[in-house]
């Protein structure tokens, strides 16, 4: 069994929390004692039938207000995966919640009202799960039993948003209708939309082939800890702890420390299961090198011919965070990987519209939930690649250095 | 849990490098670290967790448990032996002194749970620790299901739901200012089904409780408790011997136990499985009070 993380997308009346309502209880992933609770709150709000939405909200002022406020992961398992579900609001702080739920999904879910058709908030959706780089999307055509199923609704659907995914880096695009009221093509197929010949959507959930989508070539290890025990049982033990980037990384092969430049060989792998001949991602364990180098949190272990390149200029898409706005000679902090430095912003670009995708060119600031292509100059080299080839490698947060809040998130376009 | 050839992980070796990834983070950039341990599952799954992110080396910070006095002797006697094995320190933050002290009073129904927290919060203050690991799992609640993995806390140990750090990919940011502090949640993602499956995988051991067993117990408001010292029958509440089990491991005068034939972790996996109640659902009288119960616990500085 292994694991798919997706993110919903969709907005306040799209049925998003239905459709996962209707995940959760049909794989049996609702208890009797949620559901109670559940009925309970609807009969005290006044609803006339049991609202599933409440299972995904959380928070005491969600339900006073009826909106949901930030991301809420959920977790079901099939026989044949298990997954977990980044639950992103619709409205509310919209893009700060969706690029947090879409940083770390496989796969995104876009709700569309099949009466509604593509709104613009269907494709700000579009636009932010690809600026992330989620690999695989599913436009689920929604509430199709109130359009009475209508082949042509849906089809008109498709094409519109095919059309405007032309304009956006696709990988994987699936149309599915659905009714998450009724549970039409959810777990299986419906009898109801015969001339549909895709698979439900938990079907296409299940066997969306994900292995590949990891880079696997690119070998980089972010130095994450250094583990020298000192005890008598290992006098001499040095090694280097941390996740894997990316690449296949095997006892034997030559690689070479960044920032030093130093050429060594890996001696030996531990991990979480012991001694291991080869790892790749995200595996996090230790490696041990041949020679006794320098070697500390922040440096980068890549293959000789194949490194990441030292750089201190970043070019990159940045998502604002912050009430307070990104502006020109602003001053950050920035960790990418296992490193921090500071930051400073050189140059806005262009703010895009995130509906539109315009390019605001005479742009000087970035106000919270916006985007924009901004270049930065650190203190120190980063190991960057860009975000389109590795999504660890080429993505990074800032940080406040006063208040100390994350406040950016940001994607390598590229670096000098 | 062997390397499959294609690259790919299971689902189980994911969430456990998920986890030392997390633990590692914390240990490098948190400068007072330390690590909730209750002696429940999860929080013996947390120090496998540990002790594997830092193997050979020894686990570099303390593990801190807050004593409310009314623990089961297994878990006392699991959290002693296990802090022995793996030569960790150990600091034990206990309620009843801090009730003789009269820093904090019990609820009317006997409950500590709400009085562990200004315990908590003065040991924190006291060993000046700056991150806190607990092994809260997102599945076990909703207000949980919407927290960081990385935790903000104020000075007062609060957690404001409407203003949390985004977090993305597996970027942490533990930065604080001075008596502010981080709790780290390494177990986020895992449900209860998976810290079964990864106890059977690793063989640990769990207090006996886990299992069915046969047990002297009396009914209480709909649920069973175990006689004992710390929760006597009232009058009127007839001890019967029935086969029970704990699914999780609070105060011994408040948490109830469940029917049940799971004596092996086989047993208790299919179980589990099949099951259609929460295990605080189930199992704890001190969750059912409202309906945002643990929420306001969050807010007050709870984990």
């Amino acid at each position: 069994m292994d694991l798919l993380r997706f993110a919903t997308a969709g907005s306040v009346d799209d049925g998003k929390s239905t459709l996962i309502g209707r995940l959760l209880y049909d794989t049996k992933a609702i208890f009797d004692d949620q559901l109670e609770a559940v009925e309970r709150t609807s009969r005290l709000m006044g609803d006339d039938y049991t609202n599933l939405a409440l299972l995904t909200d959380g928070l005491r002022a969600e339900r006073e207000q009826g909106i949901t406020i930030d991301v809420a992961y959920r977790y079901f398992a099939t026989p044949r995966r298990k997954f977990i579900i980044a639950d992103t609001p619709g409205h509310v702080q919209y893009t700060r919640n969706m690029v947090t739920g879409a940083s770390t999904a496989d796969l995104a879910i876009i709700l569309v009202d099949a009466r509604k058709g593509m709104l613009e908030q269907s494709r700000r959706h579009a636009f932010l799960v690809t600026l992330l780089r989620v690999p695989h999307i599913v436009v689920a055509v929604n509430k199709m039993d109130l359009v009475d199923y209508a082949q042509d609704r849906y089809e008109a659907i498709r094409n519109e948003f095919t059309a405007f995914a032309t304009k956006l880096e696709i990988a994987d695009l699936t149309v599915i209708p659905i009714s998450a009221l009724r549970g039409d093509n959810i777990v299986s197929r419906s009898g109801v939309m015969p001339w549909y010949e895709g698979p439900s959507l938990l079907h296409h959930l299940e066997h969306v082939h994900v292995a590949s989508d990891r880079n696997l070539i690119d070998a980089r290890f972010p130095v994450q800890y250094v583990l020298r025990p000192q005890l008598a049982e290992y006098p001499d033990y040095r090694g280097y702890a941390g996740t894997v980037s990316g690449g296949v990384l095997k006892v034997g092969d030559d690689v070479v420390v960044l920032p030093s430049g130093f050429e060594t060989r890996i001696v030996a792998i531990d991990s979480a299961s012991g001694p291991i001949e080869e790892v790749f991602p995200p595996m996090s364990v230790t490696l041990r090198l041949a020679d006794d180098l320098d070697v500390s949190r922040g440096d980068m272990i890549c293959r000789p011919h194949n490194a990441a390149v030292p750089s201190q200029d970043i070019d990159a898409m940045v998502c604002w965070m912050s009430d307070t706005p990104l502006v020109l000679g602003k001053q950050l902090a920035l960790k990418h990987t296992t490193r921090t430095a500071r930051a400073l912003v050189k140059d806005l670009q262009y703010r895009l519209d995130v509906n539109t995708l315009h390019r605001d060119e005479d742009a000087d600031s970035l106000r919270l939930n916006e985007v924009g292509r901004v270049q930065l100059r650190t203190t120190s080299p980063l190991f960057v690649d860009p975000y389109r080839r590795s999504r660890t490698t080429g993505g990074f947060i800032l940080i406040d250095e006063a208040s100390n809040n994350t406040v950016g998130a940001g994607m390598v376009v590229g670096a000098e | 849990m062997t390397d499959p050839p294609d690259y790919r992980l299971s689902h189980l070796q994911s969430l456990e490098s998920e986890s030392l990834h997390v633990f590692r983070e914390v240990a490098a950039e948190c400068e007072r670290p330390a690590l909730m341990f209750s002696g429940g599952k999860d929080s013996i799954v947390m120090l496998h967790l540990a002790h594997k992110a830092f193997s050979p080396a020894r686990i570099p910070f303390p593990i801190l448990h807050v004593d409310t006095g009314l623990n089961f002797p297994q878990v006392i006697d699991i959290r002693d032996r296990r802090a022995d094995e793996l030569a960790v320190r150990l600091i034990v933050a206990s309620v009843p002194e801090a009730m003789e002290r009269g820093l904090v009073t019990p609820e009317p129904n006997g409950s500590r749970n709400r009085i562990q927290t200004p315990v908590l919060l003065a040991a924190v203050q006291e060993h000046r620790f700056t991150a806190l690991f607990g092994g809260a799992r997102r599945d076990e609640e909703k207000s949980r299901a919407k927290e960081r993995v990385f935790s903000f806390r104020d000075e007062f140990g609060q957690w404001d739901p409407k203003n949390q750090r985004p977090e993305l990919w597996n970027l942490y940011n533990g930065r604080i200012h001075l008596g502010e502090s981080i709790r780290v949640f390494p177990l986020s993602n895992w449900t209860e089904l998976d810290v079964w499956h990864y106890i059977a995988a690793e063989e640990l051991l769990v207090p006996d409780l886990y299992f069915a067993r046969d047990r002297e117990v009396f009914e209480r408001d709909g649920m069973l408790y175990a006689a004992n010292d710390m929760c006597p029958p009232r009058d009127g509440e007839r001890t019967i011997t029935a086969t029970v089990r704990y699914r999780t491991m609070g105060d011994a005068n408040l948490t109830a136990a469940v029917r049940s034939d799971a004596d092996t972790i086989e047993r208790i996996i299919e179980e589990i499985a099949l099951t259609r109640l929460t295990e605080r659902g189930a199992t704890r009288g001190d969750d059912r009070v409202s309906e945002a119960a643990m929420e306001d616990r969050k807010r007050e500085g709870y984990f």
